[in-house]
């Protein structure tokens, strides 16, 4: 049914297919998210106090675990594609491994500095 | 004119309007990963978040350029990957399509609303 290429253990183990797939995934779940994330901000047209009250859902601890699953997402997605326009716009240097490695520490950077400033 | 457009020039024009995207977002996700780190300290509240926002026409200008950013990059990705996916359903079209007017729409909502603070 899918029209992607078959790909065996040996492709799906290199580096490079990580990187693709954490850029799929974590694309998919931020395209998701985002038009939930307007409506929460769009609440601000009821006045201060209607928004308050909406902004109180995200004091329950699954949206705050959810925000912060999100922030780990948008930092693996921003480095992640970095990389691929410096694949695409840069001068050739590889596959630029260095940058997936980047994406990581990035992402566990984030991930721990929301925990360290977050209630 | 009228004429549908060639589907490789259109894929092209695709790829090339993700990517220019790519490159706002890039900027604008680095400036909003910082607003956030900054805005959690000691939690998320209406009154904060409108203090920064009201009236704040740079602020306004800034996220709506990233609104409209997202609205370009975010319905190319999803129609790429539910046209990968289900190649033979016909879905990736309209559901990028009401994706698109979600965040064009309820993105620029968000943007007037904490620009407005529902006083206008």
């Amino acid at each position: 049914m899918s029209s992607r290429p078959r790909l065996d253990s040996r492709a799906k183990s290199h580096l490079s297919y990580f990187a693709y797939a954490c850029h799929r995934f974590s694309g998919l779940l931020l395209a998701c998210f985002i038009p939930l994330h307007f409506l929460m901000l769009s609440q601000s047209l009821r006045g201060a106090q209607g928004f308050g009250q909406s902004l109180a859902l995200t004091d329950m601890w699954v949206f705050k675990f959810g925000e912060w699953v999100l922030v780990i997402l948008l930092a693996v997605h921003l480095t992640g594609g970095l990389r691929l326009l410096m694949i695409e716009f840069g001068s050739w240097h590889g596959l630029r491994k260095g940058w997936i490695q980047l994406s990581i520490l990035f992402a566990i950077a984030c991930g721990l500095l929301f925990l360290y400033f977050a209630n | 004119m009228g004429q549908a457009m060639n589907p490789a020039v259109l894929q092209a024009k695709l790829w090339y309007a993700q990517r220019i995207s790519a490159m706002v977002l890039g900027i604008c996700v680095a400036i909003h990963l910082g607003i956030i780190f900054y805005a959690i300290r000691g939690g998320l509240t209406a009154q904060e978040i409108l203090g920064r926002t009201q009236g704040n026409l740079a602020f306004a200008i800034f996220y709506e350029l990233f609104v409209i950013a997202c609205f370009v990059h975010a319905p190319i990705g999803i129609a790429n990957i539910l046209q990968e996916t289900f190649p033979s359903s016909g879905i990736a079209k309209p559901i990028a399509s009401v994706l698109g007017l979600l965040i064009l729409i309820l993105g620029s909502a968000a943007v007037f609303g904490v620009y407005s603070a529902g006083s206008l």
